[in-house]
């Protein structure tokens, strides 16, 4: 263990971290989101699920700092009366879940399409990847918004809106596997003709363990580099489908589902219900595309050399 | 190359078919003819006729080989709501939607194009570096977001801008189809916030790409011979640097017009153009499956004809490109 | 008489993340009206960078830190980026290595000739294309009329690099850089090219500057030579002396290595090891690692061009 901390600190990775500013101000400001959505009932003033706490008297409060605001909510109130900052963690909550379970059942699919796609070849690769490939072809969110569409009409609006978190992380999943069975295919077709594993194949390892024990690990760089962009796309894809009505109910709102509801109400003037929501989206996706890109920069081999 | 187009062509008929396929399948499972039919105040009795008359009891691959005979002839159905053929629903929101992707693709190539250059000539300058830190906070803010910002800050802020529906519009061909919006004043500030939203989707993307493209010509040889022969910066830049640069762009292009459709959704919504992405969703919300199935199929069918189209003129286009030694 | 050219202990260093790195180290020749001269070396010796740096078009962390580039005895080497424009393809042009990479794959060869000649003369495109045909003619493309309107995919290397020469010819200039022309080509056609090279020089009295690591090739076509190691000129004077009799270890070692020589069966001579890093050159004269006359003082003290017996420059301490 600490030698494998020595070995970490040592590395061009660490190494690239400590030079880069922006990567080093976005890392800690991720690690600032993923705190607070886990520790979201910790830490929020109210519970915004409870209906008990929340008062339609006290809906649209403008935050704190504005003249008619009050120091109880220190961000104002939405339009049902709950105390938006509180429901602002509870939705960053459900944004991070659904995106990391998304991306982790995205992962899944694609890495086990890909494998044995990129290691069987033939035709089991040529159906695979023709799947892949159409799926591929049609922007993802489409496809997401056509699925939960679909699963809103099958499951009706009510059962729904109870199993939300579930579906939308099979929606999400669905929606971009391609991505990950792509990449993976790749680099299993570079790594599978070198010597590594052709000295595997030699010994008698059998096919299964050769993709996963050998190939596999040569291949979780660019799956590194997917996976932090797919979680940037699958908090925005969530955030999309709620904002269509597709996705999070306004019960249990995610970022997205907020900013929906807040929507209806800025022409008169309450903008604080959307704008901040939106903020902590679009703060939350960009630091999570900024260390996307600087890690693709650090790990890709070309770069890594010049 | 011939068989190539063959291949690609077939290729595109076999999607549309697992389009078709997939498309009647939730449709068989969800949908209700006899409700987009007659309505729901009929009794069991007669809807079990119905059903029969209507072949719904046939098995699943007669009824598709039915489907697929009628939609060949444009038939895909009644829109529950509407009381119409939903293809002639779809058609009639389609040129609300295509003033919006034309909009924002005109708005993408008049920015995307200089801004690229520029940023790929001047990689250091303080416009390009604002505009690739720009390009990054664009590529995360969801569209949504953006059209709602606009809209606060024009629409309800400033009163510059309308910031729902049309406005007024011209009848372009005299039988009420196409209501434009480009002729007029009204229509097109009431134009000018939707398109700027969907074209910021994909902005950024084409800013990037036409500068890493430009850049990368830059270095090549032939623009070093170019410098050798002591032309101006303006034909190198202009000129050579940039009809080269554009051959890529294009065909990603062609594929990101597709992609607009798809996000008129988002767009429409918030702003409540009356487009088939606006459509869908209340079909979605009025359970009108024919519409959505024929939207589905659309949308589909259109996304397989730009695709097939663009891949088969870069196929036309790149061998010369490749023995011209582009690398 | 001041020369055509003359280039005065040019320095050419190229500014990077740890510092300046210098590539050429104060070199010095001359060339006259009609004269041919190469530059030989090995790769990364700095015969490209050379080149480069006379019509001052290096690339981009590249910069001339330090001497002159006299053309008819006018420093070119801090003009204004558009008073060098004009002597650029006008006065003194330049050939590039590989033919399949230097013309813009999507314009006709027309157009890339008779923009040549618009950038420098004001005159009319028919009359540019007339002149355009006179010089497809010369580098002897067979039917030039038709090939204006050709793309340069539609051609062979070896055309290509015809085409290449006569938009170099295209304003008449004094003077010829040739870097590496026939390297990309294959072995016949290489020699045609040479030969084509060398009988438009002569026709027209232009100056040649050829740029090569082939001493086969310089031997046949210039009556000059410079020999290039690690950003230095080592040797230089009049061709056939030094090809025949070299004076510098390092021009010794180059001509043995010629294959010519050889009978069947032989083996190859190589000099052993490699030219030095640029960034890790070391003291004394930079060719000392690989040299078996290597003394004390070679290490020491950097060797200067020195006149040997038989009228031709050599820097090394062993003469």
């Amino acid at each position: 263990m600490k030698n494998s901390i020595k070995r970490f600190k040592e590395s061009y990775l660490f190494y690239s971290f400590k030079r880069d500013k922006t990567a080093m101000a976005s890392f800690v400001i991720l690690v600032i989101f993923l705190l607070l959505s886990l520790a979201a009932p910790l830490i929020s003033p109210y519970n915004p699920y409870d209906a008990k706490t929340t008062d339609l008297m006290n809906a649209e409060i403008p935050p704190a700092f504005m003249a008619e605001g009050t120091s109880e909510f220190l961000l104002g109130t939405d339009n049902m009366g709950r105390d938006l900052l509180s429901t602002m963690f509870y939705g960053l909550r459900i944004s991070v879940l659904i995106g990391l379970g998304a991306v982790f059942l995205q992962a899944t699919i694609g890495i086990m399409v890909g494998l044995t796609a990129g290691y069987m070849g033939g035709k089991v690769d040529a159906v695979l990847m023709r799947i892949a490939d159409i799926q591929f072809s049609f922007p993802y969110l489409m496809v997401a918004i056509f699925i939960s569409a679909i699963f809103q009409l099958m499951f009706g609006i009510g059962s729904f809106e109870q199993l939300s978190v579930p579906l939308l992380v099979v929606i999400i999943g669905l929606a971009e596997w391609p991505v990950y069975a792509r990449t993976i295919r790749a680099s299993v077709m570079g790594e599978k003709n070198k010597e590594y594993v052709e000295a595997a194949r030699v010994i008698g390892l059998s096919r299964p363990v050769i993709m996963f024990r050998h190939v596999l690990p040569n291949t979780l760089t660019s799956v590194m580099v997917i996976s932090t962009i797919q979680v940037a796309n699958a908090v925005m894809s969530e955030a999309a489908l709620s904002f269509l009505g597709l996705g999070m109910p306004v019960t249990m709102p995610s970022l997205g589902s907020l900013i929906k509801s807040g929507f209806e109400y800025i022409f008169s003037g309450v903008w604080w219900i959307t704008i901040f929501p939106g903020i902590f989206l679009i703060l939350f996706v960009l630091v999570i595309n900024l260390l996307g890109d600087w890690l693709r920069d650090v790990l890709n081999p070309k770069l890594y050399k010049g | 190359m011939f068989a190539f187009i063959v291949r690609r062509i077939t290729q595109a008929i076999f999607v549309m078919l697992i389009i078709s396929l997939i498309g009647f399948a939730i449709k068989n499972k969800i949908g209700d003819p006899v409700r987009d039919l007659v309505g729901e105040r009929v009794t069991p009795a007669e809807r079990a006729e119905i059903r029969d008359r209507l072949g719904l009891n046939d098995p699943f691959a007669k009824q598709y080989v039915r489907f697929l005979k009628n939609a060949a002839h444009g038939d895909l159905g009644l829109s529950f709501f509407y009381k119409k053929p939903a293809l002639e629903v779809i058609l009639s929101k389609a040129p609300a939607t295509m003033e919006l992707v034309l909009g924002a693709g005109l708005i993408i190539m008049l920015v995307s194009l200089p801004l690229g250059v520029y940023t790929a000539l001047r990689p250091r300058s303080f416009l390009s570096r604002f505009t690739m830190g720009f390009s990054t906070l664009g590529v995360s803010m969801p569209v949504f977001l953006t059209a709602i910002m606009l809209i606060y800050i024009f629409g309800v802020q400033l009163h510059w801008l309308p910031s729902y529906g049309r406005g007024e519009t011209v009848d372009l061909f005299g039988n009420g189809w196409w209501q434009s919006g480009f002729f007029t004043l009204d229509g097109l500030k009431h134009l000018i916030l939707p398109c700027v939203s969907l074209a910021s989707i994909t902005l950024p993307l084409f800013i990037r790409l036409i500068r890493s493209e430009m850049m990368e010509v830059l270095e090549s040889e032939y623009i070093k011979f170019a410098w050798a022969k002591g032309l101006p910066p303006m034909r190198i830049w202009m000129v050579h640097a940039f009809k080269n640069t554009l051959l890529p762009v294009v065909t990603v292009f062609g594929v990101q017009i597709g992609i607009m459709f798809a996000f008129t959704i988002l767009t429409e919504t918030v702003f409540q153009w009356q487009g088939m992405g606006y459509m869908f969703l209340e079909a979605v919300e009025r359970s009108d499956i024919s519409l959505l199935i024929t939207y589905l199929i659309v949308v589909g069918s259109l996304f397989v004809i730009v695709n097939t189209v663009v891949d088969i003129l870069y196929g036309l286009i790149n061998p010369t490109v490749r023995i011209a030694g582009r690398k | 008489m001041s020369h055509l050219l003359e280039v005065q202990d040019l320095k050419v260093k190229f500014a990077l993340r740890f510092g300046d790195l210098t590539a050429i180290d104060g070199i010095s020749f001359t060339l006259d009206k009609g004269e041919r001269l190469g530059i030989v070396g090995e790769s990364g010796a700095g015969k490209s960078v050379t080149g480069f740096a006379i019509i001052n078009l290096l690339s981009k962390p590249g910069f001339i830190a330090e001497g002159k580039v006299l053309f008819n005895g006018k420093d070119i080497s801090t003009l204004p980026g558009r008073e060098m424009r004009r002597l650029r393809g006008n006065r003194i042009s330049m050939i590039f290595q590989d033919p399949m990479m230097t013309l813009n794959p999507v314009f006709t060869i027309g157009t890339q000739m008779v923009e040549t000649l618009k950038a420098h003369r004001n005159i009319t495109t028919r009359e540019a294309e007339k002149i355009a045909l006179e010089k497809l003619r010369k580098v002897h493309i067979p039917s030039p009329e038709k090939r204006l309107d050709q793309y340069p995919h539609e051609f062979s290397g070896g055309m290509r690099q015809r085409i290449i020469i006569a938009i170099s010819l295209l304003n008449d200039p004094a003077i010829i850089i040739a870097d590496e022309p026939t390297t990309a080509l294959d072995v016949t056609i290489q020699a045609e090219i040479m030969d084509l090279l060398q009988e438009l020089c002569q026709e027209e009295e232009m100056g040649l500057i050829l740029i090569t690591h082939d001493l086969g090739v310089v031997s046949q076509v210039t009556e000059k030579i410079a020999v290039m190691y690690a950003g230095k000129i080592i040797e230089t004077g009049d061709t056939q002396t030094v090809v025949n009799s070299p004076s510098h270890p390092y021009t010794q070692g180059l001509i043995k290595s010629l294959p010519g020589a050889l009978k069947t069966g032989e083996r190859l001579y190589q000099i052993p090891g490699m030219m030095p890093n640029l960034t890790a050159i070391p003291p004394g004269c930079a060719f000392n690692p690989r040299c078996h006359l290597k003394e004390e003082i070679c290490v020491k003290d950097l060797p200067l061009l020195k006149r040997t017996e038989k009228g031709i420059m050599a820097a090394c301490h062993m003469i």
